[in-house]
């Protein structure tokens, strides 16, 4: 050791050479995801692929028939039911993402821009209703709007309507008025992330060259922003089209959405193969909507300038 | 096409901006303290100071993104106050040069245009002309993402221009480019200031930036305007030691005033003996002593039995080198501090060893009186 201090030093440690396998820098990326990646594969991509395979496959009263059809994906598609289950799905989770991207940007550009130092505190206000459990809150909209609800009773109270109406609960409205506040904060927060990102002196130069607020706003902010718009929007949008609860809770009848119906397959009916054939064309349709969404806004983005 | 406009149009005396009596403040701390300045419409004028001097609320004051807490702001003998950024004739070069990232290098420059609704070919046509304008024909297609430092800050210039502006303030536009591109496009923005004509009014705290652009330049210190003048003036009269030092390297003697009156100043200073000066238009005494000021460049080595009319005597006791130039720093006895002296390396300053004895020629006109 003295003679590797005093002379030239040894460029390498002489210690046991490793493995080639291991040195490739490929090979350390994936030993390194590996706990993750095994825990994604185990809960995600299994899951999945055992839904997918019983969807091709038929239920025999107790035992499952794994002849390889078609019919379950017949009957989801074409049996009126699920159709219409479906299509108020994608309508009550299209409704719901676009008035929560429409009520969460002011709320996110207020704080973004005119939060001052109490930007933290604000968002630490918008997260309160989080603390509590999410069917709580579902049920406190359920005393809001219900029969004799705070609603209701106010209505009255002022002497607007003379009786109580029964029309606010337990229909795809109430469903839409639920949803649309309980995902609020996660449409706040990314179109808050995205404006926080604006470069103030981008709006100042928008100003310089002639725009009043509204223009530099339109041509300039909104634009720059439309990457926190479109996960808002997806956030809100893809776990709305299943959502179970919610319907299940102020539904009711009429408010009735594809996720009890594919609950109903795999519970009660026991006919898990068209349950799993539900499911995969809800994945398929949510995944092409969410597409779309993504090309639509970035074609509103464009038009901007 | 820039090439051959000259570099000194004459001025016009008709003035463009009126600063009357400004202050700016925040809380008890004031950004800008009473301040009156008066640019001439065609000048290229530069706001020079250390940061925090005030020069750039004060630009941004005559932009219209700050207003002032008392004073008014005059640009083309219209009143600005309570006018928006919008509806100023102004135009400004942002120090980040705010590059609308998207959109392309054209839809940048049409950016101001577009609100004008213009005819489509005119709009195309000023567009392109202001492309040309800063050398950046044919790249109107490129995002902004894809473009180098340079060649943002010319974007930046060319959607100002495309505006024609009565005034385009400059925000430390060059401080981001590296010392090359820096000294090219000093060049550059004069040459285009000349050739567009209109009002330049650029910040900076580069003393050689003001000084290589400006027709004049106003010096700032702690939210007051210490002093007016044109560049040649500014570095050779200063109106005290914080200008003076802040542009460029000054040897300071102390003096004591034996005589004053309108013109002229008989200064006893220990190294230099009794001088006398010109007496600054600003000079105002302050008891009986005084500074005397000399650049490091206007003392000359004399070599062999060269002699001067005006010489001190001393010994090299530190020696730099930098190329084209040597600084040599001198021990004069009787001074307490040693004179600095830049001298060209084209007769042999870089090889003076240290400890040598030399005599240092003077010009008494290069000699600056300054209050204490």
């Amino acid at each position: 050791m003295t003679a590797a201090a005093e002379g030239s030093p040894a460029l390498r440690a002489a210690g046991p050479r490793r493995s080639p396998l291991l040195q490739s820098e490929a090979a350390q990326g994936f030993a390194l995801i590996s706990p993750t990646f095994v825990y994604a594969l185990i809960l995600l991509v299994l899951p999945i692929l055992v839904v997918i395979a019983h969807s091709f496959w038929t239920q025999n009263y107790l035992t499952i028939d794994h002849t390889f059809t078609l019919e379950n994906y017949r009957i989801a598609l074409t049996e009126p039911i699920y159709r219409d289950l479906l299509w108020r799905s994608l309508y009550i989770s299209l409704t719901v993402s676009l008035l929560t991207v429409v009520l969460a940007y002011p709320i996110a550009y207020f704080i973004s821009f005119h939060g001052g130092r109490h930007k933290s505190l604000w968002l630490f206000l918008i997260t309160i209703p989080f603390w509590t459990s999410y069917l709580l809150r579902v049920m406190s909209w359920k005393v809001i709007l219900g029969y004799n609800g705070v609603l209701n009773s106010g209505l009255m109270g002022l002497g607007i309507i003379s009786e109580p109406s029964d029309a606010l609960l337990y229909n795809s409205t109430a469903v839409i008025i639920t949803l649309t506040h309980a995902w609020a904060t996660f449409a706040i927060l990314p179109i808050f992330v995205s404006l926080e990102k604006v470069d103030r002196t981008l709006v100042e130069a928008a100003t310089d060259l002639g725009d009043g607020p509204l223009r530099s706003f339109l041509r300039v902010t909104l634009p720059l922003s439309a990457p926190g718009v479109i996960s808002a929007a997806l956030i809100v949008m893809i776990p709305t089209v299943g959502d179970y609860v919610t319907p299940k809770l102020v539904g009711g009848k009429d408010g009735v959405m594809i996720a009890n119906a594919i609950q109903a397959q795999f519970g009660k009916a026991a006919n898990w193969p068209l349950g799993a054939a539900l499911s995969v064309t809800t994945m398929v349709i949510v995944s092409l909507m969410a597409g779309a969404t993504v090309l639509i806004i970035r074609a509103l983005q464009r038009l901007a300038r | 096409m820039l090439e051959r406009v000259q570099t000194e149009r004459t001025q016009s005396e008709r003035t463009m901006i009126e600063i009357r009596d400004v202050t700016r403040s925040y809380g008890s701390f004031k950004a800008l303290d009473n301040a009156s300045l008066a640019i001439r419409e065609g000048e290229f004028f530069s706001l020079l100071g250390p940061s925090g001097c005030g020069k750039t609320t004060l630009l941004r004051m005559i932009a219209g993104f700050d207003n002032p807490t008392s004073g008014s702001i005059l640009v083309g003998g219209q009143p600005m106050d309570g006018i928006p950024p919008n509806r100023r004739p102004t135009n400004m070069v942002f120090q980040s040069y705010a590059i609308f990232p998207h959109l392309n290098v054209e839809q940048n420059v049409a950016y101001g245009l577009k609100r004008l609704k213009l005819a489509a070919g005119e709009e195309k046509r000023r567009v392109e002309e202001a492309l040309a304008q800063v050398s950046l024909t044919g790249l109107g297609k490129r995002r902004a993402t894809e473009l180098s430092g340079g060649q943002r800050q010319r974007v930046a210039l060319a959607r100002a221009l495309v505006m024609r502006p009565k005034v385009l303030l400059l925000d430390e536009p060059l401080s981001a480019l590296d010392k090359k591109l820096r000294e090219q496009m000093q060049v550059e923005l004069r040459r285009l200031q000349q050739a567009v004509g209109i009002t330049f009014v650029l910040v900076t705290h580069d003393q050689y930036e003001a000084l290589a652009m400006s027709d004049r330049i106003a010096v700032m210190f702690g939210g007051r305007i210490a002093q007016v003048a044109s560049p040649k003036e500014i570095y050779q009269r200063p109106v005290n030691r914080q200008v003076a030092d802040f542009l460029g390297g000054m040897n300071f003697v102390k003096a004591e005033i034996v005589e004053e009156n309108g013109a002229s100043l008989v200064l006893d200073t220990l190294g230099f003996g009794r001088v006398k000066t010109d007496k600054p238009k600003a000079f105002v005494r302050n008891g009986g002593k005084a500074t005397l000021g000399i650049r490091p460049e206007r003392l000359r080595v004399l070599w062999d039995n060269a002699t001067a009319k005006f010489e001190v005597a001393g010994k090299v006791v530190e020696r730099h080198y930098f190329g084209e130039i040597t600084h040599l720093i001198v021990e004069i006895p009787g001074l307490e501090k040693p004179l600095s002296v830049t001298e060209t390396n084209d007769f042999g300053a870089d090889d003076i060893p240290v400890g040598t004895s030399i005599r240092l020629g003077y010009d008494p006109e290069a000699l600056v009186a300054m209050a204490d």
